[in-house]
């Protein structure tokens, strides 16, 4: 969303076009100094390609419209979208390989997609999904499976293109959204099945939600890299790591707002402390996206409190190995 | 009643609706409709909603047990009867978006209460600042889940301020559990971390029953 405003685009003209979105990317790059390219377009991308409405904002990201399954009982009729006869996913796949001819592989660039758990969300409405989850596992099945292979048909386009690596945002298998022991028997065995299908790694993101009390079944589900909540003690999280996962967060783009840059450098230092040691830790917000209203100073407060704390042997940071 | 309340707030936590039932039904015998609703159904809802603050319970567990509620209640309070407690006007919406979860979730626990709420569904800051002034609402909920549509409630108070209002906005959802202090920066007049606080910030902001 940041890069609409790089390149002097409103919010709706800048996803309109894949030059659009990799030309923000690079502006990005070159002026906070990023580490990696985001193929991150908006979160309803997914539910356009099934036909659903995305309503466009001035100041916020593209948001889904109404819900389009509303009969759960025709969820065995659903067809998913062709990835490569879908013009939405075409940009995207457009975006990608256009970041990848310039930075080639000098920079990784960040694949995403919404899991096959989590999109219901926004396929039916949040609360249609959980009454289903609670009362027809049947229908749930069956959607999921189709989701399933949507899922990795998207993921693996997005690799071929050019992407290093794909962001899986599960939101939904978080035990703030269901519990541990409803994500043991959903949620975990869809991220098993789907991420072993992936042909390149895999970040799972919670996109705020919390992860330590799944943090093992995470791991398991064989994702690479798992995106973290502020609302969590990020040193735990770290300490449940620890040479298993790289770490990314958790930073909180809604407060950031606010932030001066005395107190981002604070921030970006305490994550460092924290999480820093030993390696297999990114920096980056909690959320999966940093809100339109957090202001150029507070960005590059947070990029060059990174260089400034980041560098290796850390000073001060937690743990023996820094 | 600590303890039918502890068994009721299992069965919700575990999605039984039957045992919920069960439970009040057989308590019905030994309480009032009132003692029911306020010693059983909301202490139930008010602990789970303290609980998920904490991440001791999900959504998913909160979002039923407000649903299982709704129903049971409306199954003690006799249909099309009086309205159970004294109320201001309170009106509820989403703000600008299609996140209903937690409007869902409020309204449904402000039901198992026995409050009676106007719902606007999904409203722009124009749409809900004549509901209220048509509506003469007294309380307004808004329910937001992006940060741009909890920056616009600032706009939605200083339109009921310009209309010469006396309504009071209480928010809730995303932003305002990430950032605190976001709420008094759009001028609410009060903030609910959880479904289950709202009876107490009614009580509070109007001095009626909760």
């Amino acid at each position: 969303m940041h890069g609409a405003k790089e390149a002097g685009l409103s919010i709706k003209d800048y996803f309109s076009k894949a030059e659009n979105v990799a030309e923000g990317q690079m502006l990005m790059r070159d002026k906070y100094g990023n580490d990696c390219l985001y193929a991150f377009f908006y979160a309803p991308l997914e539910v356009e390609a099934w036909g659903g409405e995305v309503i466009y904002s001035s100041d916020g990201p593209p948001n889904a419209g109404a819900p389009f399954i509303l009969d759960p009982e025709k969820i065995s009729q659903l067809k998913a979208p062709s990835v490569k006869e879908t013009p939405c996913l075409v940009k995207v796949l457009q975006a990608i390989k256009l970041m990848k001819s310039r930075v080639e592989d000098t920079c990784p660039i960040i694949g995403v997609v919404m899991s096959p758990f989590s999109v219901p969300v926004m396929q039916m409405g949040f609360g249609r999904y959980l009454e289903l989850m609670m009362q027809r596992p049947d229908l749930m099945d069956k959607l999921l499976r189709i989701n399933e292979d949507f899922c990795v048909e998207w993921a693996n386009a997005q690799l071929e293109a050019g992407a290093t690596a794909i962001c899986y945002f599960d939101p939904v298998s978080s035990p703030t959204v269901v519990d541990r022991e409803f994500y043991l028997r959903t949620g975990f065995g869809v991220a098993k099945r789907t991420l072993a299908r992936f042909k390149g790694p895999a970040a799972t993101h919670f996109s705020s939600g919390r992860v330590l009390p799944i943090i093992d079944n995470v791991i398991q589900s064989g994702a690479s890299v798992v995106g973290v909540s502020c609302l969590e003690n990020l040193y735990e999280i770290k300490s449940a790591c620890r040479g298993r996962i790289t770490v990314m967060g958790n930073l909180n783009g809604i407060e950031m707002r606010r932030w001066s840059p005395v107190e981002a450098e604070e921030k970006v230092r305490q994550t460092i402390l924290d999480a820093g040691a030993g390696g297999g830790f990114i920096v980056s917000d909690n959320h999966g996206e940093i809100p339109w209203h957090v202001p150029e100073d507070t960005l590059f407060a947070v990029s060059s409190a990174v260089r400034k704390w980041g560098m290796y042997p850390l000073a001060g940071a937690a743990g023996n190995d820094r | 009643m600590n303890r039918i309340s502890e068994q009721f707030e299992q069965a919700l936590l575990s999605v039984d609706k039957k045992t919920a039932a069960q439970l009040l039904k057989d308590a019905s015998a030994s309480f009032t409709q009132m003692q029911l609703i306020d010693e059983i159904v909301t202490a139930a809802l008010t602990n789970i909603g303290k609980k998920w603050e904490k991440g001791d319970a999900s959504l998913a567990q909160v979002y039923m047990s407000g649903r299982i509620c709704e129903e049971l209640v409306d199954g003690l309070l006799p249909q099309g009867g009086p309205q159970l407690r004294s109320q201001p006007v309170i009106a509820i919406a989403v703000l600008d978006d299609y996140h209903t979860l937690g409007k869902r979730i409020v309204s449904s626990v402000l039901h198992a209460k026995g409050f009676n709420i106007l719902d606007y569904g999904r409203v722009t800051v124009n749409e809900v600042l004549w509901k209220v002034q048509a509506d003469n609402v007294e309380l307004l909920l808004l329910s937001v889940l992006m940060l741009n549509s909890a920056l616009h409630v600032r706009d939605v108070v200083a339109g009921i301020r310009a209309a010469g209002l006396n309504t009071k906005v209480v928010v809730g959802g995303a932003p305002f559990l990430f950032d605190r202090q976001l709420w008094q920066e759009v001028e609410a007049d009060a903030m609910g971390s959880s479904a289950a606080e709202i009876p107490a910030i009614i009580q509070s902001l109007t001095g009626e029953a909760s």
